[in-house]
């Protein structure tokens, strides 16, 4: 087998990289639904409870202060995946996953672009979301911005890999979004995103942390609070765990038409 | 005429579940000729095309092309051929530059971009969606892709389905200049007329079997020999004269119309000379030669169509 060159490939890479994100900054409706809405509900809800934790000092306000943005980053996740998910299985349906294949464009470059358009996408939401909402939080939580979109990310790009077996497993692009969400919104509630998994019943505790999601609420939480990266390596190794399953998986299951 | 073959392929079969794809399935495409896979909708021709082009293996057979293995050699092909697949599709909202400069970008060499849009007629398309275009401004696009690396062997795959008769002739335009550079193109079609205008060579292709091989003529003249001429006279002996002829081999007469069927080059010079020789007065004079749509109708007892 004659590798494709290095270089060409990069070049490749960036250049549908770079394509497919001006192909999405034209689709008004990924746009709004990727970073518009996701912000506006941010800031809707900030405006709701925000300004009034700043008196409370009771577990609630905590909660919101901390559990409202992580909320809000594994929405934005989700949302990333999913739309990872319909695109996927459009690009499959349209042909257009098999007319880049049959380029010298390895099947990999052409997932790739699209995930780092994905987590581009995340990043500048949730830059903007973080950026937006500290006005409604009261000083004294400085926010690791950049800290915090880097647990995003990491957190994105681990679910992102389940996305792929999703999209795996979908016939046609309708279904798509549906399975999607019924997959990963049903993971929420045991997440530990709105109860902490130890008042969970025991066996519920096991299911609760082997869920992908779980990881990722952990680390943003964390960070959010102002943790060092040190104390959520378990965490950060969970995500790699989950990534490297779910591509395996995925690399086995994958269908170009 | 022709060269070396560039395409090799022996002995393929693919199954897909319980249904046999492709079954026993050789041929041969010569250098610089346009090579046609022919046969109706589902016959395996998409299946055949895409195992040559590297897309899909064959569960047993063996396929060259340059002598590379398509599958084992993907990278190394990829720089020669061109590829142009059935019903693909592009991102709705690409523009048509961009989606030749993407493709420009995967190769070392390339022609001229702009160039290329220009000779397909793309030019005033170039900062287009691709959602917006015609059926055939698509296709050209397509051929823009296939052609954007000068590869020596072009794939083909259902060029003009799906396309009104316009659009249809400009492609097979662009499909000669295609050849006339001298590369070789590997084409499939369900359209008999497509075969016949623009094919060297062609094989047809029969629920996954090739069931023949040959010049568009040659098929012709093998399983169709029988021609027509129909001719229009009020003369009172002219089904006897013609029937007297060598090549004839029978008239049928309605009303003053005469279909005179026989075989052989020499049929209609046989008939123009009987006309004259006998000073007939000829209202309507007409030639019918048979199609390679005729032909698949002898081999399979079916129209393509069907």
């Amino acid at each position: 087998m004659t590798p494709m060159p290095v270089l060409a490939t990069l070049r490749g890479l960036l250049k549908l990289t770079w394509l497919e994100i001006k192909v999405f900054v034209r689709e008004p409706m990924g746009l709004i639904g990727n970073v518009v809405i996701p912000v506006g509900i941010f800031v809707v809800l900030g405006r709701a409870v925000g300004s009034r934790l700043g008196d409370l000092t009771s577990g609630f306000a905590t909660q919101m202060r901390v559990g409202l943005p992580v909320f809000g980053a594994i929405f934005i996740a989700i949302n990333t995946v999913l739309s990872l998910v319909a695109i996927i299985a459009i690009y499959r349906e349209g042909g257009i996953l098999k007319r880049l294949r049959a380029t010298p464009l390895s099947p990999i470059t052409i997932l790739v672009a699209h995930v780092l358009v994905k987590l581009m996408f995340t990043a500048v939401t949730v830059t903007v979301m973080v950026l937006v909402g500290r006005r409604y939080y009261p000083a004294g939580t400085d926010v690791p911005v950049v800290s915090f979109t880097f647990a995003m990310l990491l957190s994105t790009w681990s679910i992102l890999s389940l996305g792929f077996i999703i999209a795996s497993l979908v016939r046609t692009a309708r279904f798509a979004p549906p399975l999607g969400s019924l997959v990963l919104y049903s993971m929420l509630p045991f997440c530990g995103l709105f109860r902490p998994i130890d008042t969970f019943p025991d066996g519920m505790q096991i299911v609760a942390r082997a869920l992908p999601l779980t990881p990722a609420v952990s680390l943003l939480s964390g960070i959010w609070q102002g943790n060092p990266w040190s104390a959520h390596l378990d965490d950060v190794a969970a995500l790699v765990v989950v990534f490297a399953v779910c591509t395996l998986i995925a690399s086995r299951v994958f269908r170009w038409e | 005429m022709s060269g070396a073959p560039v395409i090799r392929v022996s002995g393929i079969r693919k199954t897909y579940g319980d249904t046999v794809a492709v079954d026993e399935v050789s041929f041969e495409v010569p250098r610089g000729q346009i090579f046609g896979l022919i046969g109706p909708n589902g016959a395996g021709k998409t299946t055949t095309m895409e195992c040559v082009e590297g897309l899909r293996k064959p569960d047993q057979g063996r396929i060259e092309v340059f002598g590379l293995d398509p599958i084992k050699h993907a990278h190394a092909l990829q720089r020669r051929i061109g590829v142009q697949l059935q019903e693909a599709q592009l991102q709705k909202r690409i523009k048509v530059w961009e989606a030749v400069d993407l493709w420009a970008s995967l190769f070392d060499a390339t022609v001229d971009a702009e160039g290329l849009l220009d000779q397909l007629g793309l030019s005033d398309k170039r900062n287009a969606w691709f959602m917006t275009l015609s059926g055939g401004q698509k296709q050209r696009l397509f051929i823009a892709l296939a052609l954007i690396n000068d590869p020596e062997l072009v794939f083909l795959d259902e060029l003009t389905t799906g396309l009104d008769p316009q659009a249809r002739h400009t492609i097979w335009g662009l499909v000669r200049d295609i050849a006339a550079r001298g590369k070789t193109v590997f084409l499939t079609t369900h359209l008999m007329e497509e075969a016949e205008r623009l094919c060297d060579h062609v094989a047809i292709i029969d629920h996954g079997r090739i069931i023949d091989h040959d010049t568009p003529a040659g098929l012709v003249t093998r399983h169709c020999p029988q021609r027509s001429v129909f001719v229009s006279t009020t003369h009172p002996d002219a089904a006897a004269r013609f029937d007297a002829l060598a090549s004839v081999d029978s008239v049928t007469t309605v009303g003053d119309q005469l279909t005179i069927r026989g075989r052989g080059d020499d049929l209609v010079t046989e008939t123009i000379h009987c006309l004259s020789e006998h000073g007939m007065r000829v209202t309507a004079f007409r030639t019918e030669e048979p199609t390679l749509e005729d032909v698949f109708l002898t081999l399979t007892g079916r129209s393509v169509r069907e």
